[in-house]
């Protein structure tokens, strides 16, 4: 048997059910390479004490019907858990532990799960590279002084890092997707209206979603099966049936027509990953998948759309920030100076940039000319899809225009680090499934990752052709533990 | 277009966060980067699109109006960076 740490989720739940391992060594596993991984600054807050205890009570009752029996797992520190310092990366929640739990974590806890600890993120969500998090940047397990992504910078790295089996994040313009290109992982954002958004940390409501992030497609199955489910909690909650993706599961993509959209070549992006979507689409003819040329002709207007819509929600979702109620509070004078000094003290510049954009955009005189009109334009980048979709089952991109960056190589211009979402960002203005998966290395040997895009509620076919395509392309991350102490 | 320092500061204001002049100079570039980026926008017509409002196409639903009475003033209160029995303090409003 591989080391534990190692192995997938689906490896470990069938080493639980067929007692080879339990709970205890396993969250042990995890716990012992954490405390040996601090210098990747990957967890903000840890729950190890108590998972230690939880793992033994599984074990001395174990229910080998859970689809996650016993299985240790660390989130993203943007989802509520109860009883458990919720920071979402920002000193304004420095100190908030939530008194309830978010839905989508409820659903592991309630399949057997066992919450490890809280993961580093940007601040509120807000940012490409994890550089933006109060709590400081996170090392990429790839190489050293590397961003691992973001904004779910920490999940991706304890993925990559064997710190965790599997991991939710949330992807509002890449969140997910990015990050798990940036670490040779796996990272689902499923449609709009899937996962249910109660109890995460707000950043943009109409395009907030929460995803797996795994070691491979299999595991992205079976995680996104538990949290996937219809929540009345939700106003924005669908109901529909969802499928066993892990049962459901198929190498078989044979006529499956997918699109190869033009407008997705865009200026000075790298040889390797023109030659990575070449490789991509001729491993999908392979498997018996007809390709299609399309065209989403407003592919460009993406990335200014997103630049209006999430920071004008943000800056609405942020103004519950006020002192008062939880949270940091910075003296003041009187109400309005007590406001004023909490939030200046309390959010970084990332958060403090998009809250200014946001309350201009939506300010008399300027809410046609800029947020109306971005409505308009998103409305045109959906019905792209729209149309394209009429002729395709799937869309193939590359996940970002390039691979893992250094720490700081960004930072001091907001433009370039947006540009990186620039493949991300339409499918989440247009609500669809879209999934990451490793496909292959630049020449320093970063990985590159491939997006597979679906229709409304067709996660179960992105999946299929992600499967297929990552038999194909055999993808193999070496991390060499540089950061493991003693 | 472009941003003026006074726009920053009203906007700032508008905002509820409190900047220093250096912060808001700052600011001032940052924000002028990133509208000329936005701007790209003017250059499509969209005077017959109608702005799209909802990405998920349902109705909100309706729920029973049933009470839920559950007593959380505990827990509301719990998070409270200053509290007083059951209220949340804040700096004197009124004289």
């Amino acid at each position: 048997m591989s080391d534990i740490t190692s192995q997938s989720l689906f490896e470990l739940t069938s080493n639980i059910k067929e007692k080879k391992l339990s709970s205890g060594e396993i969250t042990k596993a995890f716990i012992d390479r954490a405390e040996k991984s601090k210098k990747l600054n990957i967890y903000v807050t840890d729950n190890f004490e108590k998972a230690i205890d939880q793992s033994k009570k599984f074990d001395s009752n174990p229910n080998f019907d859970l689809k996650l029996p016993g299985i240790p797992i660390a989130v993203k520190d943007l989802f509520c858990t109860n009883g458990v310092r919720t920071t979402a990366g920002s000193k304004i929640l420095n100190n908030f532990v939530p008194t309830y739990e978010s839905t989508v974590t409820q659903n592991l806890w309630s399949q057997g799960a066992i919450l490890l600890g809280k993961l580093n993120c940007d601040e509120f969500a807000m940012g490409s590279s994890n550089e933006t998090s109060f709590f400081g940047n996170v090392q990429n397990p790839v190489g050293e002084n590397l961003v691992p992504g973001g904004s779910s910078g920490g999940s991706s790295a304890a993925v990559a890092a064997n710190l965790t089996p599997v991991t939710i994040g949330t992807d509002t313009g890449g969140s997910i997707r990015q990050p798990a290109s940036f670490t040779g992982t796996v990272g689902l954002k499923p449609t709009y209206g899937s996962c249910s958004r109660y109890g995460i940390v707000a950043f943009a409501s109409s395009l907030d979603q929460a995803g797996p992030m795994t070691k491979n497609v299999r595991d992205c199955s079976m995680l996104l099966e538990v949290i996937s489910s219809f929540d009345q909690k939700d106003s924005t909650s669908i109901d529909y049936k969802r499928n066993n993706y892990s049962k459901e599961l198929s190498k078989d993509i044979k006529g499956k027509k997918i699109g190869i959209p033009k407008e997705y070549r865009v200026d000075n992006m790298p040889d390797e990953i023109e030659q990575l979507w070449k490789n991509g689409i001729s491993y999908a003819k392979d498997c018996g998948a007809e390709i299609i040329d399309i065209s989403l002709p407003h592919t460009n207007y993406a990335l200014p759309t997103y630049y209006i819509v999430a920071p004008a929600e943000a800056s609405s979702n942020l103004a519950r920030y006020d002192g008062v109620k939880y949270g940091f509070r910075s003296p003041g004078q009187n109400l309005i100076e007590m406001y004023e000094k909490t939030r200046s003290e309390g959010f970084g510049d990332e958060v403090k940039r998009r809250i200014m954009i946001g309350t201009y955009v939506l300010s008399s005189g300027y809410y046609d000319a800029y947020y109306l009109k971005a409505q308009k334009v998103r409305q045109l980048i959906k019905k792209d899809f729209d149309d394209a979709f009429s002729k395709v089952d799937a869309i193939l991109t590359p996940s970002t225009p390039s691979s893992a960056f250094k720490i700081g190589e960004k930072t001091n211009d907001p433009v370039s680090m947006y540009l990186n979402d620039i493949f991300t960002v339409p499918i989440n203005l247009a609500g669809l499934p879209g999934i990451s998966i490793p496909a292959g290395k630049d020449k320093n040997n970063y990985p590159l990752g491939l997006q597979v895009i679906g229709k409304p509620f067709d996660e179960q076919n992105i999946l299929n052709i992600s499967y297929a395509l990552e038999d194909k392309i055999n993808f193999k991350n070496d991390i060499s533990d540089w950061w493991l102490s003693e | 277009m472009s941003i003026d320092l006074k726009t920053v500061k009203h906007i700032s204001k508008l905002a509820r966060i409190s900047i220093d002049d250096e912060k808001a100079n700052k600011l001032k570039g940052d924000l002028n980067n990133i509208f000329e980026f936005i701007e790209k926008l003017n250059e499509l017509n969209t005077d017959n699109v109608q702005a799209l409002t909802s990405i998920a196409e349902t109705t909100l639903r309706f729920r029973k109006d049933e009470i839920k009475s559950e007593n959380i003033r505990e827990k509301i209160l719990k998070n409270s960076p200053e509290e007083n029995k059951d209220f949340f303090v804040v700096p004197k409003v009124v004289e």
